[in-house]
């Protein structure tokens, strides 16, 4: 998997590029928006846009980042679910735990509001 | 077909169903969801079963009988109950980090059971019936 981290006004929108599966991505997810955590960002919008497959143990990942961001009064939010990422979080009733936008501007306006 | 605990080796194992499954018209989302247990199971026998531990090894058997595509795959571990699985839709299970698996291969499969093998080692049958199969035979007919 391939990351990429931008600032968007405040907001550290993290770009995702392919598998976050075991053994190749779910730890690297949680090292990425650890490295952002501890360096005092509060407002994270992970991309998936990209992402081509997530596992359970990818998932569990996502959930370990949100529970780190939120425990630090941060927030977690998730942009651009491909439809099969998000039948996966849907069955196991984690959808209702992530706000997910699909458009960019209105994710990171979701952060000041 | 037996494999060593690793997980590269669970990308080969799709693409070996994946080939099994072509010329059975099966539906792209379908074959997607199969493939997504098949990752599963492996990754479940890898890392609960063999503990990663690549001197042991996981046993594989795919099949297509009628209408159904059977999957068998055993480690080498010491087993587990299944029953003893936290539910992850219990509201204290669903922001952990873990314990989904099971469910996945539970949800996306027909019928996915657990047995310890005579030889040693957990066993787990994935089974799905091919639905698109039934309808081409029948065109056919």
């Amino acid at each position: 998997m391939k990351t990429n981290v931008r600032d968007a006004g405040g907001v550290q929108v993290v770009e995702l590029k392919g598998k976050i599966t075991i053994g190749s991505g779910d730890v690297q997810l949680r090292e990425t928006i650890n490295k952002l955590v501890d360096s005092g960002k509060k407002n994270i919008l992970v991309d998936m846009k990209e992402v081509t497959t997530i596992d359970s143990s990818g998932i569990g990942e996502l959930v370990g980042c949100y529970t780190s961001v939120t425990n630090k009064g941060g927030k977690l939010k998730l942009l651009h679910l491909p439809p099969k990422i998000n039948d996966v979080l849907t069955v196991t009733q984690l959808i209702t735990v992530f706000d997910v936008y699909e458009s960019e501007s209105e994710a990171l306006a979701s952060f000041r509001g | 077909m037996s494999l060593s605990s690793r997980f590269e080796n669970i990308e080969m194992v799709q693409h070996l169903c994946s080939k099994l499954l072509e010329g059975r018209d099966v539906p792209e989302e379908l074959r997607h969801w199969i493939l997504m247990a098949l990752r599963e199971a492996l990754a479940n026998a890898i890392k609960h079963g063999n503990q990663q531990d690549t001197t042991k090894h996981v046993h594989l058997e795919m099949d297509i009988v009628g209408d159904t595509l059977a999957i068998s795959i055993r480690d080498e571990g010491p087993g587990f109950d299944p029953e003893a699985v936290a539910d992850p839709l219990a509201p204290e299970n669903r922001l952990k980090t873990s314990g989904r698996g099971i469910f996945y291969m539970r949800t996306f499969m027909d019928d996915v059971r657990f047995r310890r093998h005579a030889s040693g080692g957990m066993e787990i049958v994935l089974k799905k019936t091919l639905g698109a199969v039934n309808e081409k035979e029948e065109d056919r007919a």
